[in-house]
């Protein structure tokens, strides 16, 4: 039973963490301590070009490989460790560092596909290094513990990010571990997952077959690959890559008007092994745009609501309550289809 | 993980009403008690409200926001008046109280309720009624998905959940006895009254819909019967007290063309290992 919490700031106006700290914490019952965390967009405004990647490794030799991997394929702008706090509720059992890096001139015309082959190339080739995140201006901090002790843990409430994810764990298939705590994230985009998704073997092979590579042991990943190809790759609106990934069924699609009943059509063909099975309700972000998204039959939680700057979705009514006293209606999205807020500025 | 201290204090502190950092939170107020819940556990507000219990009636909670399980396993004829969001399974189990919430209520109210009353001044969302045995339910506005799954009946314990709003899919799934009505009189996101695959699993039971509803849009092993006068009878006896606390026009309602979903059979595997 985890807990998903999403704030953006429709205006690109920064906060500090402690609006999302205070929603995951609302929902602190439905966690059991084993994974919580944040992700944060707008919080490296110095380094905005650069992508910045958050990397956990078990021992000094993963990171000097990695470093050597780094320098042979991208520029290191500027690196550092990742402040943490020493509290008692989560022994430090990484080192966590944080590279700013450019893509080299020659790869700059794919530098996006070139940037996920360097990361798939450290998660899948250097043993005990993991990268947590690789987008640019933004970060995920995350680790085995309640939300609450991961955010003292990484500092989280000093950041100022204008779209913030939150999530709390309650691992029921897979290992809690830090890598395995979510968000899960490449490049852009981030993921926060409560449920499970029961066609992950379909979706992995899927993905292998478009250069991704599924190494952290958990069934939220594809949902983040998924996206990125869909979206980024194959240049899908978010409305047309949610019926990808959640379609109407059959019986819906027979009745649409006839235009939409082949464009529907189309998009279920194609993308059947997308096709996201199990229950399910994801909040998914990128640097513009924040999106909740339920499974097919709704089989887990999630709201929304949104006031005068902000869009909130959560998986409790409670968590948005807490932090917004004056938000317009708030509702339940149907199952399957996406509630979608963007930023309304560049 | 972590223990929580609050659990420790629950087991030290005899009394939860005596403590210094909760007893400023509750007074009297008429025939009232009053607890101030904000920010405040879970678990400690359940245990506040049980202690409570034992001397009063009627308990009002204000400031609510999220905490679950309140007046869980509940019996007696007390009144408990919510103010704000109430959490996931809200009166699960109880057995007799009146419970009246100024606001929304998440996932689960009256989640196996036995007897009592739930009304809800606002919306409720997924599994509402789940289980349910007895009782009654109102809401005012929306209601989420699977309102009313498993709910059951015996004998003149039939329990009744009624909608103002609208309901998703899969409303009285795999249900086995009671009365679920949805009116639609306000319909805020969607022009549906209700969602798809109403009543699969059906085999005991019945459901209203204020509006025509197509044969299709039915789950397996539900049928529509006929709506007869007995069942207008039915409805104006049930909508009464409805009407009466929402402060609804009971003719207007009745006027409406209505849907009654039913089992196909009470029986639907009856012959499933002999054929």
């Amino acid at each position: 039973m985890c807990g998903l919490a999403g704030i953006l700031n429709r205006y690109g106006k920064r906060i500090s963490g402690n609006k999302i700290i205070t929603m995951a914490n609302m929902m602190e019952p439905r966690y059991d301590g084993r994974g919580g965390g944040f992700a944060a967009y707008g919080i490296y405004p110095q380094h905005r070009d650069c992508y910045a990647l958050h990397i956990y490794f078990d021992n000094e030799d993963a990171k000097e490989l990695t470093e050597e991997f780094l320098k042979e394929h991208v520029l290191i702008v500027k690196d550092e460790e990742i402040p943490t706090r020493k509290i008692k509720e989560i022994p430090k059992r990484y080192i966590t560092w944080r590279y700013f890096v450019e893509v080299p001139e020659k790869f700059k015309n794919n530098e996006h596909d070139y940037m996920i082959s360097v990361v798939m190339g450290i998660n899948d080739g250097i043993e005990g290094a993991y990268v947590i995140s690789s987008g640019k201006n933004m970060g995920v901090f995350k680790a085995t513990g309640m939300p609450r002790d991961v955010a003292r843990l990484f500092k989280v409430e000093k950041y100022k990010g204008y779209l913030w994810l939150a999530h709390g764990r309650f691992p029921t298939n897979t290992p809690g571990w830090w890598g395995g705590a979510h968000p899960f994230n490449i490049l852009d985009w981030s993921v926060v997952h409560n449920g499970e998704i029961s066609s992950y073997g379909t979706n992995m092979r899927y993905l292998e077959m478009h250069g991704y590579k599924c190494r952290l042991l958990t069934d939220t990943e594809v949902v983040a690959y998924l996206f990125d190809l869909l979206v980024r790759r194959h240049r899908l609106p978010y409305e047309l890559a949610a019926v990808a990934l959640t379609p109407p069924f059959w019986k819906h699609i027979e009745k649409m008007p006839p235009e939409k009943k082949k464009l529907y059509t189309y998009i279920r063909m194609t993308y059947a092994p997308a096709m996201l099975n199990g229950p399910f309700a994801i909040i998914v972000a990128n640097s513009t745009t924040m999106i909740g998204l339920n499974d097919r039959i709704k089989l887990r939680p999630l709201v929304t609501a949104k006031d005068d700057e902000f869009t909130y979705i959560a998986s409790e009514e409670a968590a948005i309550r807490e932090v917004a006293p004056n938000i317009e209606e708030l509702f339940a999205p149907k199952a399957g289809v996406p509630v979608i807020a963007k930023l309304e500025v560049d | 993980m972590n223990v929580d201290s609050s659990i420790l204090d629950i087991i030290r502190a005899k009394k939860l009403i005596e403590r210094r950092d909760i007893a400023p939170r509750i007074r009297e107020e008429g025939d009232f008690v009053v607890v101030d819940a904000k920010g405040l556990h879970y678990r400690i507000l359940n245990e506040v409200v049980y202690e409570l219990a034992e001397k009063y009636k009627k308990i009002k909670l204000i400031n609510v926001n999220g905490q679950r399980y309140i007046a869980d396993g509940l019996r007696g004829d007390y009144y408990i008046e919510i103010h704000g969001t109430a959490g996931d399974d809200l009166g699960a189990f109880m057995n007799g109280p009146e419970i009246v919430v100024y606001g929304n209520v998440q996932d689960g109210a009256g989640n196996t309720m036995n007897a009592g009353k739930i009304i809800v001044h606002g919306n409720a969302t997924d599994i509402l009624g789940h289980s349910m045995r007895g009782g009654v339910i109102y809401v005012e506005g929306d209601v989420g998905y699977r309102v009313g799954v498993h709910m059951k009946e015996y004998k003149d314990q039939v329990p009744i959940i009624v909608a103002g709003g609208t309901a998703g899919d899969f409303l009285g799934e795999y249900m086995a006895g009671g009365r679920i009505i949805i009116l639609g009189l306000k319909r805020r996101f969607t022009s549906e009254i209700v969602g798809d695959w109403i009543a699969a699993g059906i085999h005991g039971g019945a459901i209203y819909i204020r509006d025509s509803i197509e044969e299709d849009r039915l789950g397996y092993g539900a049928k529509i019967a006929e709506f007869t006068e007995e069942d207008k009878k039915y409805l104006a006896k049930i909508l009464e007290e409805y009407c009466r606390t929402f402060g609804y026009d009971l003719n207007k309602i009745l006027e409406h063309e209505f849907t009654k979903i039913v089992p196909e059979s009470h029986r639907p595997y009856g012959k499933m290992y002999t054929d």
